[in-house]
C-alpha cells in the first residue's frame, strides 16, 4: 500500500474545527479537543492549517521511541501503537517535526492519527463542511 | 455527564475569592443556557435599581446549551448585564474560541460581582481561578491585551476576552473583545471597566460528554451538511456588502445620520469591499459550517500584517451613516473600534451625530480641536473614534452615547440623535421597510440587518421568541435561518446534547418564557410604555433623497402596532406582564423575586 496522509488545502479551510470533533467522538466516544488527532491551527485570523500525523518515511517517532512501542505498519502504511509498551514518555512527542503526536494524559499513552482503518474513509475528512481536507497518496519521490 | 456541567462560577473582586454553586436542573430546563439562563441569574445577583456602573451590577458569561459539542455554530456564550447605555438588560451573543474554551473549563456560566481595588485580570484554569495584577496591561488595545496574557501563560490553548481603553475609560457603548465578530452591544465593556477587570483568560481542556455519541454525531452530520449547503446557494447574503445592494434596487440603508437614503457610492463600496486587495479569506467559528467573519487587510500594503473582521453593521453605521464610502477609511474605523474595544455600530452613529451638529453649527472648529466633522470626512471619522475611545476633547461628549450627549448639548439635536432607550440603533431605515418599526421601537433585542423582512406583530412575537431560545441554546443567529425547521432542529441537538427531552413546541414557550423575563428585569428597573418608541427624527424628517424619499413612520400606525403586539403577548395596554402571563409560563419564582417592586416604577439609573 502507498503511504497516505490527512492534506488540508488552506485557501478552503474555514477553520471551524468540526474535523477535531468529529475525530474525538470516532476515537474517544466524546467531545474532547485534547484528544482529537488532527489539530486546527489558527496562525493568524486569514491562516488556519491542519496538522496530523504524515506517516514520515524515515518514521522519526518509531527510532526515538525507548520502549519498541510505536512501529510501522507495513500493510497500512500507518504507526502502530503498542499500549502496554508505551509509557507516555513523550520522546516520540519531541521527535515528531510536525507536533502530530499527542500525550493522553488520563491513560498515559500517546495517539495520533491512524486514518480511521475502521471507518470508510478518515472521520475529520467526512465531516469537513468546506471539502477542504483530502487524502493525500504519496508518490514515492515527492514526499 | 452531558454538555450541561450543572454549575457556575461566582467570582467577587471585592474579597478575590470564588465560589462554585450548582445549577438546579429545572433552571437549565427552563432557560437553556446562555442569554436565558445569563437573564435568569443576573436576576438573581443584581439589586433592583442598581447603578450599571457600580459594583452592585454583576457580568454574567453564560455558555449556550449546546456549547462544546458538534452541534452546527454552538460555541456561543452570551453576556448579560445591566447596560450603562440603556439601564435595562443587555444581553448579546458571540461566539468563537473563547466561548469553547468557557465550556470546556466545565462550568455552565461565570458571574462576577464586585469590583477590584487596582486592575486585575482572571485567569480560569479549568477548575482553578487566579486573580492576576493587570496594571501592566492597562490602556492596552485588545489585542496587544491578548498577546501579552497568552504570552505571560506560555500556552497558545489560553482565550482571552478583553478590554480596551474605551472599556478601562467607562466609554458607555465599550464592548468586550472575545470573538472575531458579533462585538458585544450595550456597553459590556464599560461594566467589566468599572470592575477593573482588564480581561479574563481562560484554558478549558476538558471533554463535553452527550448521552448518546452516535445519534449526535450522525444528527450533527446531516444538519452541517444542510446548513452548508443552504449558505452556500444563497451567495454571498452573508457578505459584508450585501447589505448595500439588495437584490435590484437601492437597498434600505441610511446614510448622513438618517438625512438620506443610501444613493451613489454604494455600488462601489461594495465593489471595493470584494477586493482581494482588502478582503483576505472567509473564516469561520469553531463547529460552524458556513463561515462567514470576513477578514479584511486595513491597508493596502501587501506586508502589512493589520487584520481586521469586517461585518455589516460597522459596515453600515461606520460607512454610508457617515457618509463615507472609501473602505480603506471604514477599515481603519474597525480596526480602531477593535483596538480601543468599542462598538462600532454605536461609536458610528455617535460619530454621525456629531457630524449632523458639525455641519448645523452646533459644534465649532474650536470643540473638534481643528478637526474637520463634516459628512465624509476621513479624518472625522477616524480621529473622532480615536477620541472616543481616549475620551478626549469631543471624544469625552459622545463616549457617554448620543442620548446623553445630545441631552447635554441641547440645541434640538435630541431630534436627530439616533437611539431607541438610549441604545444607538442600527440596521435598514424604518421609514422606508415600515415592518421594522415595531421590532426597532418596541423589540426585546436590538435590530440588526438580518431583520429585514417584514415584522406583522405576530411575526414578531415568534420570531422574538423563537431568537430567545436560539440565543439560549446557543446557535448562531447567522447560521438559526440556514436550518430546516430550526425549532424542531434545536429541540433534537439539545434532547441529544444533555438527556433533558424538550419539543419544538417547548423551545418555542421556553423562547417566550426567556423574552418574559427579560420583559421582567426591564419594568423592574422602571421601563415604561412612553420608552418603547422611535428617535424623532423617523416620525418628522423625511428622507430628502433616494428609495423611499419623503416618507415617514407614521405615529398612529406605530402606536396600534405597540398595542396589537403587546396584546399577542399578553401583556397589559400598558406593556406590564399580568400575574396570570408569568404564572402561565411557570414563572412563580420570578414573581417572588420581582416582588415588592412590581408595579412600581423604581428611578431611572441615568
Amino acid at each position: 500500500m502507498k503511504r497516505r496522509h490527512i492534506l488540508c488545502d488552506r485557501d478552503r479551510c474555514t477553520g471551524c474545527m468540526i474535523c477535531e470533533f468529529a475525530c474525538s467522538a470516532a476515537k474517544e466516544g466524546r467531545f474532547d479537543l485534547e484528544l482529537s488527532r488532527i489539530r486546527v491551527l489558527h496562525a493568524t485570523p486569514a491562516l488556519t492549517d491542519v496538522i496530523a500525523c504524515r506517516f514520515c518515511r524515515n518514521t522519526p517517532c518509531v527510532k526515538a521511541c525507548p520502549r519498541g512501542a510505536l512501529s510501522l505498519d507495513e500493510a497500512t502504511q500507518t504507526i502502530s501503537l503498542d499500549k502496554a509498551r508505551c509509557a507516555g514518555c513523550g520522546w516520540c512527542l519531541e521527535a515528531c517535526p510536525f507536533g502530530a503526536i499527542a500525550l493522553d494524559e488520563s491513560v498515559k499513552t500517546v495517539i495520533m492519527c491512524d486514518l480511521c482503518p475502521n471507518h470508510n474513509q478518515p472521520q475529520c475528512i467526512e465531516f469537513c463542511p468546506q471539502k477542504a481536507l483530502s487524502l493525500h497518496v504519496s508518490v514515492k519521490g515527492q514526499g | 455527564m452531558t454538555s450541561h456541567s450543572r454549575r457556575y462560577l461566582v467570582v467577587d473582586l471585592n474579597s478575590q475569592k470564588t465560589e462554585v454553586r450548582e445549577l438546579p436542573e429545572r433552571l437549565l430546563r427552563d432557560y437553556l443556557g446562555g442569554a436565558g439562563l445569563g437573564t435568569r441569574l443576573l436576576l438573581e445577583w443584581v439589586k433592583a435599581g442598581a447603578d450599571a456602573l457600580s459594583p452592585d451590577n454583576p457580568i454574567v458569561f453564560a455558555c449556550g446549551g449546546l456549547s462544546g459539542t458538534m452541534a452546527p455554530a454552538s460555541a456561543c456564550h452570551a453576556v448579560v448585564t445591566k447596560s450603562p447605555l440603556t439601564g435595562f438588560l443587555s444581553t448579546s451573543v458571540s461566539s468563537g474560541l473563547w466561548s469553547l474554551a468557557l465550556k470546556r473549563t466545565g462550568f455552565d456560566a461565570v458571574v462576577v460581582t464586585g469590583a477590584a481595588s487596582a486592575p486585575v485580570y482572571l485567569f480560569i484554569d479549568d477548575s482553578q481561578v487566579h486573580f492576576r495584577k493587570a496594571n501592566s496591561l492597562a490602556g492596552k488595545g485588545c489585542l496587544q491585551t491578548e498577546a501579552v496574557i497568552r504570552r505571560e501563560s506560555g500556552d497558545s490553548r489560553v482565550q482571552v476576552a478583553s478590554i480596551g481603553p474605551a472599556g478601562e475609560s467607562l466609554v458607555r457603548f465599550a464592548t468586550i473583545k472575545d470573538g472575531h465578530r458579533l462585538p458585544h452591544r450595550g456597553g459590556a465593556g464599560a461594566v467589566m471597566g468599572s470592575k477593573k477587570l482588564k480581561a479574563i483568560a481562560v484554558r478549558g481542556t476538558r471533554p463535553v460528554s452527550v448521552p448518546d455519541i452516535g445519534n449526535m454525531r450522525d444528527a450533527c452530520a446531516d444538519l452541517n451538511t444542510h446548513v452548508h449547503q443552504s449558505a452556500a446557494s444563497s451567495g454571498s447574503r452573508l457578505a459584508p456588502a450585501a447589505c448595500l445592494l439588495s437584490g435590484s434596487g437601492p437597498c434600505s440603508l441610511p446614510t448622513r445620520n438618517y438625512q438620506q437614503a443610501i444613493a451613489e457610492g454604494a455600488g462601489s463600496l461594495a465593489a471595493e469591499c470584494a477586493k482581494r486587495e482588502y478582503l483576505l479569506k472567509v473564516i469561520a467559528c469553531p463547529t460552524c459550517p458556513v463561515a462567514c467573519q470576513h477578514v479584511y487587510r486595513v491597508t493596502e500594503d501587501p506586508h502589512s500584517d493589520e487584520q481586521v473582521v469586517l461585518d455589516r453593521e460597522a459596515l453600515a453605521a461606520l460607512g454610508p451613516l457617515c457618509g463615507m464610502y472609501h473602505l480603506p477609511v471604514i477599515l481603519r474605523a474597525v480596526e480602531l473600534c477593535q483596538s480601543c474595544g468599542l462598538d462600532p455600530v454605536s461609536a458610528g452613529v455617535c460619530v454621525a451625530w456629531a457630524m449632523e451638529c458639525f455641519e448645523r453649527g452646533l459644534l465649532s472648529s474650536k470643540d473638534t480641536q481643528g478637526l474637520d466633522l463634516s459628512f465624509g470626512s476621513a479624518d472625522g471619522v477616524v480621529e473622532t473614534i480615536r477620541k472616543i475611545g481616549q475620551r478626549n476633547g469631543l471624544g469625552g461628549l459622545l463616549a457617554e452615547g448620543v442620548k446623553r450627549a445630545s441631552a447635554k448639548l441641547g440645541q434640538g439635536s435630541e431630534n436627530w440623535a439616533m437611539h431607541v432607550k438610549g441604545l444607538e440603533v442600527a440596521g435598514c431605515d424604518p421609514r422606508m421597510e415600515k415592518s421594522l418599526a415595531l421590532g426597532l421601537a418596541a423589540g426585546l433585542r436590538p435590530p440588526t440587518l438580518d431583520d429585514g423582512d417584514g415584522h406583522l406583530p405576530s411575526s414578531l412575537k415568534d420570531e422574538e421568541d423563537l431568537a430567545a431560545a436560539g440565543d439560549s441554546i446557543g446557535i448562531c443567529p447567522q447560521v438559526r435561518r440556514y436550518f430546516h425547521d430550526f425549532a424542531a432542529e434545536a429541540a433534537q441537538l439539545y434532547t441529544l446534547a444533555t438527556g433533558l427531552p424538550i419539543s419544538a413546541a417547548e423551545v418555542r414557550r421556553t423562547g417566550e418564557r426567556i423574552n418574559n423575563l427579560k420583559k421582567a428585569f426591564n419594568i423592574r428597573e422602571g421601563w415604561q410604555r412612553a420608552d418603547d418608541w422611535l428617535p424623532p427624527r423617523l416620525f418628522k424628517d423625511p428622507a430628502d433623497s433616494g428609495k423611499g424619499a419623503g416618507e415617514v413612520v407614521s405615529e398612529n400606525d406605530l402606536k396600534t402596532a405597540i398595542d396589537d403586539y403587546y396584546r399577542q403577548r399578553g401583556w397589559t395596554a400598558d406593556g406590564l406582564i399580568p400575574a396570570e402571563k408569568l404564572e402561565a409560563l411557570g414563572m412563580d419564582d420570578i414573581r417572588e423575586m420581582l416582588k415588592g417592586n412590581w408595579h412600581e416604577t423604581p428611578p431611572h439609573t441615568v
